[in-house]
Parts: C-alpha cells; sequence; structure tokens
C-alpha cells in the first residue's frame, strides 16, 4: 500500500509534538484529495491553535473572528453552494466564544460541515478551562481541578445537537489506528452529506494536548482513553438520511 | 516491493509511531534532527509496510514507496 502525505500539507505543520491536531489537518487534506475537490473547497478557521492551519495547508482558507468559524462558514456557503466549505475550529472557539453562532448554525441546518476538535482547554493561550474541561482536570485557571458545582458539567454539545434536524454528527478520537480510520470516515461522510446538500454535519475529535495537559504524549493518549472517551462516548449520533429523508 | 521512507528532519520524537507499530521495527536511535528531536528510524528487516507508522504520525515523517529494482 503506497502512502505519501497529501499535497495539501505542503510544509512541516507547526503545532506542539503530539499535537492532535497534525493528525486531523492529514485526514481533512486526504479526503478532500480522494474526492477531487480539494481545489475548491474553503475553510473558514477559528482563532487558536487551530489558527495555525492556514499557513501550512494549501487549500483556500478564511481566518473568522474568534468563534464566528461557522457563521462565517455559512455566508460563504450561501453566496458560493458549488463551494465545499468547512470550518475547523477548536473547543475555545466553537463552544466558549462561538457557542451561539456553532449551535445556531445547526439550529438553521446550514449546509456545512464543522470539524471540531475538542481537546479539553484553551491551548494556545496558555491551557485555561474549557467549557470540555472534565470535572477535577487542572487547567491554569482551575488548579485544584474543575469544580462542576462552581462552574456546570463538562459540555456534552453533540447531545445537545443531536434532537435538531441536521444530516450528520459523529465523534471520533485519535488514540489508535483503528479509531483514526474511523475519524477519517466520518470526515468523508461529512463532506459527502454536504455535497449531497443534506444539511449540517459536525465532526467532534478527541485529540491530545501535551503541552498544557502536561503529559507525554503516549500518556496523553490513554488519557483519552481512559478519563476523556467515558464522558464523550465515540460513535456516530445521526446517520446520514435519517432526518433529512 | 514498498520500502519505508522516513524524513527525519520533520520528525518531533512523539513516539506514535513506535508505540503503534505491530512489528516493532522503528526505534529511536537518540541522533537528533535539525530542530533538536531524537528522530524515529526504521529495521527494514521487520517493517512490512503496513502503514500504520503514517496513520498515527502528526507530522507527515513516513511515506512508502516502490522500492527501486
Amino acid at each position: 500500500m503506497l502512502k505519501k502525505k497529501p499535497a495539501a500539507c505542503f510544509v512541516d505543520n507547526k503545532y506542539c509534538p503530539g499535537c492532535g491536531h497534525g493528525i486531523i489537518n492529514r485526514l481533512v487534506a486526504e479526503v478532500l484529495e480522494e474526492m477531487g475537490i480539494y481545489e475548491e473547497s474553503i475553510g473558514a478557521i477559528a482563532v487558536g491553535c487551530a489558527s495555525l492551519m492556514p499557513e501550512t495547508f494549501a487549500v483556500d482558507c478564511i481566518q473568522a473572528q474568534h468563534g464566528r468559524a461557522a457563521a462565517v462558514a455559512a455566508g460563504i456557503k450561501r453566496c458560493r453552494p458549488d463551494k465545499t466549505v468547512f470550518t475547523y475550529q477548536g473547543d475555545g472557539d466553537a463552544l466558549a466564544i462561538g457557542f451561539s453562532e456553532t449551535m445556531y448554525s445547526a439550529i438553521r441546518n446550514e449546509n456545512i460541515t464543522v470539524i471540531f476538535v475538542n481537546n479539553s482547554n484553551f491551548g494556545m493561550t496558555g491551557g485555561q478551562m474549557a467549557p470540555t474541561t472534565l470535572e477535577n482536570q487542572k487547567t491554569t485557571t482551575t488548579p485544584r481541578g474543575r469544580n462542576i458545582a462552581e462552574t456546570g458539567d463538562p459540555l456534552n454539545v453533540i447531545n445537545m445537537m443531536k434532537d435538531l434536524n441536521t444530516a450528520y454528527i459523529a465523534r471520533g478520537s485519535l488514540t489508535n489506528n483503528a479509531n483514526i480510520m474511523k475519524t477519517k470516515k466520518y470526515i468523508r461522510n461529512a463532506f459527502e452529506a454536504q455535497q449531497n446538500s443534506e444539511g449540517f454535519s459536525f465532526i467532534e475529535i478527541l485529540s491530545p494536548c501535551t503541552t498544557n495537559w502536561k503529559m507525554d504524549p503516549i500518556k496523553a493518549m490513554e488519557h483519552i482513553e481512559k478519563n476523556v472517551t467515558p464522558v464523550y462516548e465515540l460513535g456516530v449520533f445521526v446517520e446520514r438520511g435519517e432526518k433529512n429523508a | 516491493m514498498e520500502k519505508l521512507i522516513i524524513h527525519k528532519e520533520s520528525c518531533k520524537s512523539c513516539r506514535y509511531c513506535i508505540e503503534n507499530c505491530p512489528k516493532g521495527a522503528l526505534y529511536i536511535k537518540g541522533d537528533i534532527n535539525e530542530k533538536g528531536y531524537p528522530y524515529v528510524s526504521v529495521d527494514h528487516e521487520k517493517c512490512t509496510t503496513c502503514g500504520i507508522c503514517y496513520n498515527v504520525c502528526p507530522d507527515y515523517v513516513f511515506e512508502i514507496q516502490e522500492r527501486e529494482v
């Protein structure tokens, strides 16, 4: 089986060692290339570590304001319905600052694809608590661990979205080869749903943040398996054709 | 026949490939690349070019090419 990095990943990425963004960038590029739409796709990129993507990713991208990537993508798609439009966002961006934009894109069933990278903190700004931070997880703003009596439960956005009228919703992870291949399949399904004008597709990906979790990369993956996956269950939550058939 | 190529300058020494290699063909010798990371090497005798290292690598280090005859 011959393997070569996709043409869109034309230079080395700038993420920390062991960061999951590199794998997800490659999966998105592979899917766009395999579908033959890599030159006519447009990405709306979030602020945060996700914003390092356009510098090393040879697909047309727009840097959206903080949290507004889903709104920007919806605007692009309405103006240019012939293009494949996706957002690439982290959890601080999509669920804290841009929660309204993300949810209302789902509520309006906009025909866009949201790639949402969940690493359970604000990575680029130094590891502050995000809505997805787990109970008792230590971050720079919760040095004794997240107290859910004060801050509420970790936000499982797919639980909120799955009852809406959307095209495809799935959650994958990057902990091993099998999970990475499944995640790639989810991304492919999401883009295919958009191409068939089925509506809003949302892929959440559980990804390690080795620097801010202060773990070595292998331990970070084990942490996802052991502690993150039980809170954020993997799988497909809305199948294609289930709601818009 | 296929051959695993390693772009050692891209390697950031995360060791996901070593952890996931089913044949134990990958290892870190200790040599350091220009970015300052001890990069990964392959034992071609053990490697079956299954491509798992390519899939798990965040830094596009691996490539599987046709071996020149």
